[in-house]
């Protein structure tokens, strides 16, 4: 009998070729965002406002990840910038090969500024799955439980940006957005957090000139 | 359900230890997977059983180390258990905590013949 000892992280493989998509991205100067989230938080609704409110500043580029259908894809690509859909099959997540794949495709886009990358809607799975990015974001909706950092902590404590989106239905629903706000906080004291409303537009400034913030800062 | 993919991704790293080692028969594998991980255990162990059932490394173990969530206090250094995602320091309330385990999701070793 023998013991082998390896000490390695299980997903060392998915972190390796991670690492590899993050030096493309650097040496290109691209910030790139996993955008997370369950079903139906707004992800796709926050490209839609954060696109035509950044794309006259920097190039942006979105890989859109489903299980199955390409109709996020073309709901993004109505704003006129390249859009990839990458559908995952049965997988739940995107891992760092999906998006290795796609980099031949975002360099023939040119000199793109900014990667926008959707992830599969899904808390559990794509926490544990870097692709190479520089910032993840996680969506969150008023329409969800406040209590939901604490159930899925792992997405929150690996996240860089909460975006509690929906406001405009506060009050129509129990959720109390100082709780979720302080709920997230308790898993990840670092998360910057945002309040937005992708219907009606509400804090989508705010959140995109952070975004700007954060892709001079990235380049320095 | 990615406890399928993570699997996958064990197995990979387990095919090719054994060809490094020239063994031929898997006995063990042991894991670590923190409480501040997307790893459900027993979701795991399933696709792990699943996984090898009709191959060469059909009857392995999997032996799973759960690792709690722990942190360090930077103002008065005590180490402990972080319950319920609390970022105090039980002994002095100091609010800088440093997260020292609980995000693990390490393969240790194996064991074959």
């Amino acid at each position: 009998m023998h013991e082998i000892l390896i000490e390695e992280k299980i997903l060392s493989r998915n972190n390796e070729i991670a690492s590899g998509n993050r030096a493309f991205f650097k040496e290109r100067k691209i910030f790139a965002v996993n955008v997370v989230s369950s079903p139906g938080a707004g992800k796709t609704a926050l490209l839609e406002r954060a696109v035509p409110a950044l794309k006259d500043r920097v190039a942006i580029a979105v890989v859109e990840g489903d299980l199955a259908t390409d109709l996020d894809a073309k709901r993004v690509g109505r704003f006129g910038v390249p859009v990839r859909q990458i559908t995952t099959g049965r997988a739940c997540h995107l891992d760092a090969h999906n998006i290795s794949h796609v980099l031949p495709w975002v360099e023939e886009q040119g000199a793109v500024g900014l990667l926008l990358m959707e992830n599969v809607g899904n808390m559990v799975c794509p926490a544990e799955y870097d692709l190479g990015e520089a910032l993840r974001l996680v969506v969150m909706s008023v329409a969800e439980g406040d209590d939901k950092p604490l159930k899925y902590p792992a997405i929150f404590s690996s996240s860089d940006v909460l975006v509690l989106n929906k406001i405009d239905l506060l009050g129509h629903t129990d959720f109390d957005i100082e709780r979720a706000r302080s709920n997230a906080l308790r898993i990840n004291p670092y998360l910057k957090v945002f309040e937005t409303s992708c219907r009606t537009g509400e804090g989508i400034d705010r959140l995109c000139a952070f975004l700007e913030g954060e892709m001079i800062r990235a380049k320095k | 359900m990615h406890e399928l993919s993570i699997t996958r991704s064990m197995l990979e790293v387990v095919a090719r230890e054994m060809k490094k080692s020239g063994v031929k028969r898997l006995k063990k594998v042991s894991i670590r997977v923190g409480e501040l991980t997307a790893v459900e255990p027993d979701a795991l162990r399933f696709c792990f059983d699943e996984s090898i059932k009709g191959t060469p490394l059909e009857g392995a173990a999997l032996d799973i180390e759960n690792v709690p969530l722990s942190g360090k206090c930077d103002r008065c250094g005590t180490e402990f258990r972080i319950e319920a995602f609390s970022n105090a320091c039980p002994k002095c309330g100091g609010n800088d905590i440093e997260r020292t385990a609980g995000t693990e999701l390490d393969i240790i070793s194996i064991e074959a013949v």
